[in-house]
């Protein structure tokens, strides 16, 4: 027992520059493929939301890019991101006469294409949430589809969606494992290196198996803040009710600050 | 009326959602500063008939003219014709990630271009009137029904439209709520704002609108001022839908 910790120890205290580094590159990955994965889900929301033009060029170009929408959300939901990770290194390399893009760019490409694919039905399940009186409320103004996306949808749609935003996120912090294959130098390809020089595969994956889960129940708790902390206006003094209109005046957050 | 020649003018409007047609050939003229109560059973179609006019719904046939102009094909822009119409819901539809003051400012600095120290002076200024401004920074979530409805008035005022559209303003609120918000309308009527306002308030009718108009089935049945249509109604459908609302 003494000696599996020495083991532990020593790899930890020996390769800590490997760990440290494959840290920094998985959150790295993870962090930036879930932020623009989240943008791709907010912009294919906008435009599959977006009624149809009255105008018969623009409306055939909308169904052709909602057609594309369509299918990119199918195909990178329904394939592995191991073999998406090869399919599109390589195939860049088949491309381009065997030139490959540089491995870190290369992960988060495709952990955003990925993830985009999912955001894509998470962003259009919560733009679906949102009362249809909102959308109303804003066309009976006169803004435009555009502005009540970004105005008025967006915002709550964000705060509705950011659960299962971090739940990508977690996620994301894992399957950056899956980059490997080709060689992106995340956690686990610096666990592979580790093992082959000390000859420990159980230490050795242990000791990483401990980090993920450090890195994804950190990651948890401080989105769950971020949640509350952005659900904080609900939880506010109501002022005024419904069943008494005077309460207002017993409200005192609104009497020290009555009109600026 | 002031003006004779109509602000709206409706003409044979029709409207079906699938096989059920909800209006049958509306025929009605709004001139400037009248105030049109539009009366009628729940499912006659007067809501729709309001929300064709700014085109939250797609009529099916007829015309709405804004100004002589269709709204359908001869006005320059959509959003600017609606910016011209003030709409207040049933259920108020404040945006729910903006405080009171946000609610009218924002379309007020996105639709009419104007700087935001413009638009939050005008908002304040509405805001107050409706006695709403001490709870600018509230979020809706934060104040009671008849203050929401409240400050979507005030949001519908800022934009400084030609005509407000009232649909059934105050149905969703407890009884006690009702009041404040006719209080507002009233003292708009009586600045000569021109308005339609969809209602089951018989008494707001009765003594605020210039002219009444009865819908029954998806047709006008009777229209009158509220003399003749509360005081002599012609048709037997008219003279039985008003005892209902005196029986109940």
């Amino acid at each position: 027992m003494i000696e599996f910790l020495n083991d532990v120890i020593e790899i930890v205290t020996k390769h800590y520059p490997f760990l440290l580094r494959g840290i920094g590159y998985t959150m790295l990955i993870a962090l930036a493929g879930t932020l623009a994965g989240l943008l791709i889900g907010l912009a294919t929301g906008v435009v599959r939301t977006c009624p149809l033009s009255k105008n018969g060029f623009v409306r055939l170009l909308q169904k052709i890019l909602n057609g594309i929408i369509a299918v990119y959300v199918e195909v990178f939901r329904g394939t592995p991101m191991m073999v998406q990770a090869m399919v599109i290194y390589w195939g860049y390399a088949f491309a381009t006469g065997g030139s490959t893009l540089p491995l870190i760019p290369s992960g988060i490409i495709i952990v955003s294409i990925n993830t985009g694919a999912y955001m894509a039905e998470i962003v259009r399940g919560g733009i679906i949430s949102i009362d249809k009186g909102q959308f109303e409320g804003a066309a009976a103004v006169g803004m435009t589809h555009w502005q009540t996306m970004l105005h008025i949808v967006l915002p709550q749609v964000l705060r509705n969606i950011l659960p299962s935003v971090a739940n990508e996120f977690v996620i994301n912090i894992k399957d950056t494992s899956v980059l490997n294959v080709i060689g992106v130098t995340e956690l686990y390809y610096f666990a592979g290196i580790i093992k082959r020089e000390s000859f420990q595969t159980f230490q050795t994956y242990l000791v990483v198996c401990v980090i993920y889960f450090v890195l994804t129940f950190t990651v948890t708790r401080v989105l769950r803040l971020i949640e509350k902390k952005l659900q904080g206006a609900d939880s506010y003094v109501i002022c005024g009710s419904q069943s008494d209109p005077s309460a207002e005046i017993r409200v005192p957050k609104q009497q020290e600050v009555p009109n600026d | 009326m002031t003006d004779m020649k109509p602000v709206i003018e409706i003409r044979n409007l029709q409207k079906s959602f699938g096989k059920v047609d909800v209006l049958k050939g509306i025929d009605m003229q709004v001139a400037a500063g009248e105030v049109v109560a539009v009366i009628g059973s729940s499912g006659s179609g007067k809501s729709t008939m309001l929300r064709c006019i700014n085109l939250l719904e797609t009529p099916t046939g007829g015309q709405i003219l804004w100004h002589g102009k269709n709204i359908q094909t001869e006005i320059d822009s959509l959003y600017k014709y609606r910016a011209s119409v003030g709409m207040v819901f049933q259920q108020f539809n404040l945006y729910n990630n903006l405080t009171v003051l946000q609610n009218c400012t924002l379309p007020q600095v996105k639709v009419l271009g104007r700087s935001k120290a413009e638009a939050e002076k005008i908002a304040k200024d509405y805001l107050d009137r409706v006695g709403m401004l001490p709870y600018q920074n509230a979020r809706p979530a934060q104040i009671s029904g008849g203050q929401k409805q409240r400050v979507a008035i005030a949001r519908a005022l800022a934009m400084n439209p030609e005509v407000l559209l009232f649909d059934e303003p105050t149905s969703a609120l407890d009884p006690e709520m009702v009041g404040e918000v006719l209080n507002v309308m009233q003292q708009l009527a009586q600045e000569g704002m021109t308005m339609i306002v969809v209602t089951h308030e018989m008494a707001f009718a009765r003594d605020v609108s210039s002219r009444v108009v009865y819908m029954n089935q998806g047709v006008i049945c009777e229209q009158g001022t509220p003399a003749e249509i509360f005081g002599n109604p012609q048709k037997q459908e008219t003279r039985d839908f008003l005892a209902r609302f005196r029986n109940n």
